[in-house]
C-alpha cells in the first residue's frame, strides 16, 4: 500500500472516530443535567417536561436530521405510547412503569412499522400528508373507542405504581424528574451510538443523495423503514413517559400542534447532532413558560413569530454566528489539539 | 340520499374553489404552503365585518372578500414566500406553519375566538323542493357560483395566452424561463389570484364551513388532501378530487355518523397507496 493511500485512509478513519469520541462539553451537558437534581429541586416538574419532549424531539431529529423525512405526524407515536402505558396501568396489565414503558415504546415501534410503508412513498409533499393523516386518524380512533380511552375526556383514573417498585411518583415530582432523565440518557446513549454506527452514516448517505446511495449498495427504503421504527419506539417511551409522570392521556396527545411544536424545538436547536433536540426542549420549554406568563392566550403568535423569523434569516446564518462558539468548542476539546500536535510533529519528522 | 349527493357536490365545489389556488401554486413553484387556509379566513373574516358592521350586501361583499384576500396574498408573496422558493421543503413547511400559527393568534386577537357567521339575505335561506330533491338555496348558490368559476378556470388555461405560459411553467420552469416567459411575474399573479379564490371560498363557506380562528388549522388538512389526491398538474384533477372528498365526507358523516372524519382520511391514504403522485396526474417529467 502507498503511503499516499494509507495516509487517506488515517485521515478518513480519524474523522470518523473524531464523531464517536465524548467532547468534554457533551460531558459537562450531562452532568449539569444530572446535578439539576440536587441543584434545583423547586422546579423538577418543569423539568421532567423538558426531559420527555427533549427525549421526543430526539426520535424526530433521527428521521429529520439522520434520514431526511419530513413528518408532521410524529405525535401519532407519542400518543399510542401515551395511551398504551396509561391503559396499562389503569387496568393493571403492568403495574411495574419500566416494564410498561417498553412495552408501550414497542407499541409505538409497531405502528411506526406499518405506517412507515404508506410513509415511505413518495415525494415530500405525500410523505407530510400521509404522516398527519396517520395522526389524525389515530385521534379520531382515541375519539371513537371512548369506552376505552375515555374519548374526549381523557383516561382518567390513572394510578402509577413505584418505579421499579421502591421508588413512588411524589407529588412534587423528584421520582419522576430522575426517572425520566434516567431513561432519556440511557436512550440518547443508544442514539448516540446508532448515529455513529455505519448504519447511521449510511442514512446520513441516504438524506444526501438517495439515488447516489442506492448505487453504493446502500439498501435505501429497508434503512428508512428500519430507523422510521426506531424513531417511532423513542416517541412512543416519549409518550409513555408523559402519561406515567402525570397519570393522565387526553386527546391532545395526538394533536397537530404538538406534531408542529415539536419540529420548532428541533430547528430551534438545530437538526442532525443529537443535541439539537434536548437544547430546542430547554429553550422551547423555558420561553413557552415565559411566554404564556406574558399573553396567556396568545403565546403561540410568538412561537410563529419565531418561526417565521428564523427561515428567513436563514438556519445557515444562524449557525454561522455560533461559529465563534464552536471554535471555542473544539480548543475545548484538549485531547483533539494534543493528538493534532502529535501527528504535526511527526510530519515534521519525515 | 339525492340530497346527501347535492349537499356533497356543494360541499366538494366549495372545497375546490378554497384549494385550486394552492395546487397551482404547488405545482408551479414545488412549494409547500401550508398556509393557504388564512388566505381563506382572511376572505371569511371580510365578509362577515363588511356584512355585519358595515351593512354591505352580501352579494357586494363576495368579489370584496375576493380582493381582500388578493392583496395579501399578493404582498406575502413578494414578501415572505419570495424568499422560499429555492429552499429545501422543511423550511417551507416551518415557514408555513409560523404562519398559521400568527394568523390563528392574531385572529384571535382581533377578533375573537368565537365562532362567526355573515347575515345571508333571505332569498338564500331554506331549501325547495325540485323533483323530490330537498335543495338548499344556499347550496344551490355555491354550485353556481363555483361551478361558473371552475370553467371559467379551465377556459382562462386553456384557451389564453396567459394559461399557455402558466401551463408552460408548470410544466418545465427553466424551459419557459429560456423561452422568455417571466415565470415571476406569472407566479405572483397566480399566488394571489389563488389567495383571492381562497377568500372567495372562505366567504362563500362561513355559512356550511364555519369560521373561527382556527379556520386553517382544521381545514388544512382538506385541501392537502385534494390537492395530493388529484395532483398538481391540472385543473380537473383537484376538481374531481374535491367532488369525491366532500361526497365522501359527507356521505360518510350521513351514513357512519361513528366513524366521523375516518372515512376521508381512509380514502386519502388508500389513494396514495394506489398511485403515490396522485389519483389524475400525469406520468412525472420532472
Amino acid at each position: 500500500m502507498s503511503s499516499a493511500t494509507s495516509s487517506i485512509l488515517r485521515r478518513a478513519s480519524d474523522s470518523l472516530s473524531a464523531r464517536v469520541r465524548w467532547h468534554p462539553l457533551e460531558i459537562i451537558f450531562w452532568i449539569v443535567a444530572f446535578a439539576m437534581i440536587w441543584l434545583m429541586p423547586t422546579r423538577h416538574l418543569i423539568m421532567t417536561e423538558i426531559a420527555w419532549l427533549g427525549l421526543f424531539a430526539l426520535s424526530l431529529d433521527l428521521i429529520v436530521g439522520y434520514a431526511g423525512i419530513i413528518s408532521l405526524g410524529h405525535a401519532a407515536f407519542f400518543g399510542v405510547g401515551a395511551y398504551v402505558a396509561a391503559l396499562l396501568a389503569k387496568h393493571e396489565l403492568i403495574n411495574e412503569p419500566v416494564l410498561a414503558l417498553l412495552v408501550a415504546g414497542l407499541a409505538a415501534m409497531a405502528v411506526g412499522f406499518v405506517t412507515s410503508f404508506l410513509v415511505l412513498r413518495g415525494t415530500d409533499l405525500t410523505r407530510l400528508m400521509v404522516s398527519l393523516g396517520v395522526a389524525l386518524m389515530l385521534r379520531e380512533l382515541a375519539n371513537q373507542f371512548g369506552w376505552l380511552t375515555g374519548g374526549a375526556d381523557g383516561l382518567q383514573g390513572v394510578v402509577m405504581q413505584p418505579i421499579l417498585g421502591l421508588f413512588r411518583f411524589d407529588m412534587f415530582g423528584h421520582n419522576g424528574f430522575v426517572y425520566c432523565l434516567v431513561v432519556l440518557f440511557v436512550l440518547f446513549l443508544v442514539a448516540r451510538r446508532l448515529a455513529n454506527s455505519p448504519f447511521g452514516l449510511s442514512l446520513v448517505a441516504i438524506k444526501n443523495n438517495p439515488l447516489r446511495a442506492a448505487a453504493i449498495g446502500i439498501p435505501v427504503d429497508q434503512r428508512l423503514i428500519v430507523i422510521y421504527s426506531i424513531a417511532a419506539f423513542y416517541a412512543g417511551i416519549a409518550g409513555a413517559l408523559l402519561a406515567q409522570t402525570t397519570s393522565f392521556a387526553s386527546l391532545d396527545v395526538f394533536s397537530f400542534d404538538r406534531s408542529a411544536d415539536l419540529l420548532l424545538v428541533l430547528i430551534i436547536g438545530g437538526t442532525g447532532y443529537l443535541y439539537g433536540g434536548l437544547i430546542g426542549a430547554i429553550l422551547f420549554k423555558l420561553m413557552q413558560d415565559y411566554l404564556s406568563v406574558l399573553t396567556p392566550q396568545y403565546w403561540p403568535f410568538w412561537i410563529g413569530a419565531l418561526l417565521v423569523a428564523m427561515v428567513l434569516i436563514g438556519r445557515d446564518r444562524i449557525t454561522a454566528w455560533n461559529a465563534p462558539l464552536r471554535h471555542l468548542a473544539a480548543k475545548l476539546d484538549w485531547r483533539a489539539t494534543r493528538r493534532a500536535a502529535a501527528a504535526a510533529a511527526a510530519a515534521e519528522d519525515r | 340520499m339525492l340530497t346527501i349527493l347535492f349537499d356533497g357536490v356543494a360541499y366538494g365545489m366549495l372545497l375546490f374553489v378554497l384549494a385550486c389556488g394552492l395546487s397551482v401554486t404547488l405545482g408551479l413553484m414545488n412549494l409547500i404552503n401550508l398556509a393557504h387556509g388564512a388566505f381563506a379566513m382572511a376572505g371569511g373574516y371580510a365578509t362577515v365585518v363588511l356584512v355585519n358592521n358595515f351593512g354591505v350586501p352580501f352579494f357586494l361583499s363576495l368579489p370584496l372578500a375576493f380582493l381582500v384576500a388578493a392583496v395579501i396574498g399578493l404582498v406575502m408573496e413578494r414578501a415572505v414566500y419570495v424568499h422560499v422558493y429555492r429552499k429545501p421543503h422543511l423550511e417551507q413547511v416551518l415557514l408555513t406553519i409560523g404562519l398559521v400559527f400568527m394568523a390563528v393568534a392574531g385572529t384571535d386577537y382581533i377578533m375573537g375566538s368565537t365562532q362567526v357567521f355573515a347575515q345571508t339575505p333571505e332569498v338564500l335561506q331554506g331549501q325547495f323542493q325540485f323533483f323530490g330533491v330537498g335543495i338548499g338555496r344556499y347550496r344551490l348558490l355555491i354550485i353556481v357560483v363555483c361551478g361558473v368559476l371552475a370553467i371559467g378556470l379551465q377556459a382562462i388555461l386553456t384557451k389564453t395566452r396567459f394559461g399557455s405560459r402558466l401551463r408552460a411553467a408548470v410544466d418545465d420552469q427553466r424551459v419557459a424561463r429560456g423561452l422568455g416567459i417571466n415565470v415571476n411575474a406569472i407566479f405572483a399573479l397566480t399566488f394571489a389570484f389563488g389567495s383571492g379564490l381562497a377568500g372567495l371560498g372562505g366567504a362563500l363557506g362561513t355559512e356550511i364551513l364555519g369560521l373561527d380562528p382556527t379556520f386553517p388549522l382544521k381545514y388544512m388538512i382538506y385541501f392537502l388532501i385534494v390537492v395530493t389526491v388529484g395532483g398538481t398538474s391540472s385543473i380537473t384533477g383537484p376538481f374531481l378530487a374535491s367532488l369525491l372528498l366532500g361526497i365522501g365526507d359527507v356521505a360518510g358523516k350521513y351514513y357512519v355518523p361513528k366513524l366521523g372524519a375516518f372515512v376521508i382520511y381512509t380514502i386519502m391514504i388508500v389513494v396514495l397507496i394506489w398511485r403515490p403522485n396522485g389519483l389524475f396526474s400525469r406520468a412525472s417529467t420532472k
